[in-house]
């Protein structure tokens, strides 16, 4: 006996981006995770507005990129960071026009709120916080206490965070839906915490990723998994943990460039709707 | 004499001092400093100190994620971090957000990252810092990531052990919720750091110069630690240690 041989049919990259719709709070890894840059292009180039991005815990080049582009109303982040490369250039314009909703959060406290999401609870309590001025501006975290003594004194509490999608890029995805992410195993949490989960993956795996303990351990089930599309190279230009590295000389083209409006406008043109235009 | 080394093989060998004699080091992203100190007290301690470096491949022992830090910090398996600040003020609070009124920032910084929670649990934070300058050591930060110090009752097993900035290093006193002058780098003088730092702290009588780096320091340092390091911060590696060996 065995798993019932179900074959998923995949997606296109283009369809994910459509089903994203309007509003929806998607969750984003990483720039050192899995980013689907691929369909973060698509999304752009379908013009798509309102979202409400979940950084786990943070983002980099994606959220810059989707904020720059208008498709962004609000951001629950830890932070936004491109690394080494400097400040992000479109999240700082963005603030500084008023034009983006930002929810700053903390790394632990987003991977709490998705915790109870993942276990169906409403709230999940952690430790610190007490006393930033982060808990002032959030009215979906309290503090309390613990139920069965007092002698750690106020504990905060977040609320569950539930996405309606999550969306990341994989090395590996097999015709079942299951996809490998090694122990990049924030993916499995905001896949477990969300509504969806849509995928790129760089490969397709010619088996059953679960049938391997060795694989299975690092892969999120299909059970998890609502829609795979195939993209090689779906990372670039910001690279895949265990698989390329990052476009440098693209990235810091990119940070010159998104330092005012119209080079960012041209860098769009460039990348996102002149290849598409070109099809 | 002046000895024949670079301002941040100074400030990693101070801060490497400072991480003597413990079990686990964390190291958060963009944190090339600290990262080569922790390398530089794992190699002294022939491998008895364990370093987490984040974004590292060789030298991250994690595999549950980005959760996995945190946990381990709550647990208590994590010894001293570091954290800096746009802004840090004399009680040690430190802002990642933003100068302003909150949210109408009118500088952004890129955000509070853990900061918030691994104050609280990492006993030795040390907070690092090389702009030593009245806008980022400030009387009051304008919004705070993370407290430096708590109410009584507060559940709080970490918090500041010192500040190292590109002039000296100041010890935070928990009690008097205070900053004391500890040392002051070769070049810098005690005037110089009272008219460069925007909040009051103590001082020593006589302030004694942060020691330098000893020869067999910096053998280490640009040999091994300057490998290993580059596996993270191949650019920071190269301007730095290239530029030792070079010298």
């Amino acid at each position: 006996m065995g798993r019932p041989a179900v074959t998923q049919p995949f997606t296109t990259v283009e369809d994910l981006a459509a089903r994203i719709p309007d509003g929806a709070k998607v969750a984003l890894a990483p720039d050192y995770s899995g980013c689907s840059m691929v369909t973060v292009r698509a999304l752009i180039a379908r013009g798509a507005r309102n979202l409400h991005l979940v950084g786990v815990p943070s983002v980099g080049f994606q959220g810059d990129m989707l904020i720059g582009a208008g498709c962004v109303a609000t951001l629950e982040s830890a932070a936004v960071t491109l690394e080494e490369y400097g400040p992000a250039p479109r999240f700082t314009a963005a603030i500084k026009a008023g034009t983006l909703r930002m929810i700053d959060g903390t790394c632990p406290a987003i991977h709490a709120g998705l915790t109870a999401a993942e276990k169906g609870i409403p709230f999940m309590p952690i430790r610190g916080i007490v006393g930033s001025d982060l808990l002032e501006n959030r009215d979906d975290w309290t503090i309390g206490r613990d139920p069965f003594g007092d002698e750690d004194g106020p504990i905060v509490m977040v609320k569950a965070i539930r996405p309606d999608v999550t969306l990341i890029h994989a090395p590996l995805a097999d015709r079942q839906g299951n996809v490998w992410i090694g122990v990049r195993r924030e993916m499995m949490l905001m896949a477990h915490a969300s509504r969806q989960t849509f995928v790129t993956a760089e490969d397709i795996y010619d088996g059953d990723l679960l049938a391997d303990p060795r694989m299975a351990a690092g892969t999120i089930p299909g059970l998890y998994v609502s829609e795979v599309a195939e993209a090689a190279n779906g990372a670039w230009p910001v690279g895949l943990f265990g698989q390329y590295g990052a476009d440098e000389a693209h990235l810091r083209d990119y940070l010159k460039r998104a330092r005012s409006d119209e080079g960012f406008a041209g860098y769009l043109d460039e990348f996102v709707f002149a290849p598409r235009a070109a099809e | 004499m002046t000895a024949d080394f670079l301002p941040e093989e100074l400030l990693i060998a101070t801060v490497a001092d400072m991480l003597q004699d413990l079990d686990h080091v964390a190291v958060g992203a963009q944190s090339p400093i600290p990262g080569s100190a922790a390398l530089l007290a794992r190699a002294r301690s022939n491998g008895a100190l364990r370093v987490s470096m984040l974004g590292s491949e060789a030298n991250s022992p994690f595999t549950d994620g980005g959760r996995e830090l945190f946990d381990c910090a709550a647990q208590g398996r994590i010894d001293a971090f570091f954290l800096g600040g746009g802004q840090i003020d004399g009680q040690a609070n430190i802002n990642l957000v933003g100068i302003g009124d909150y949210p109408e920032t009118k500088v952004r910084f890129p955000g509070s990252f853990g900061s918030a929670y691994l104050y609280f649990l990492v006993p030795r934070v040390i907070l690092f810092r090389e702009e030593h300058t009245p806008r980022v050591l400030v009387p009051k930060v304008d919004f705070i990531s993370a407290p430096g110090v708590s109410d009584e009752g507060t559940y709080r097993v970490g918090g500041p052990h010192a500040l190292v900035t590109g002039r000296c290093v100041f010890d935070f006193d928990k009690a008097e919720k205070r900053f004391r002058l500890r040392s002051v780098h070769p070049g810098h003088t005690v005037e110089e750091i009272r008219e460069q730092t925007g909040f009051d702290y103590d001082e020593p009588d006589d302030a004694p110069e942060t020691p330098a780096p000893d020869a067999a320091t910096l053998d280490l340092l640009r040999g091994r630690v300057a490998d290993e390091v580059s596996e993270r911060y191949p650019s920071f590696a190269a301007r730095i240690f290239g530029a030792a060996n070079a010298a």
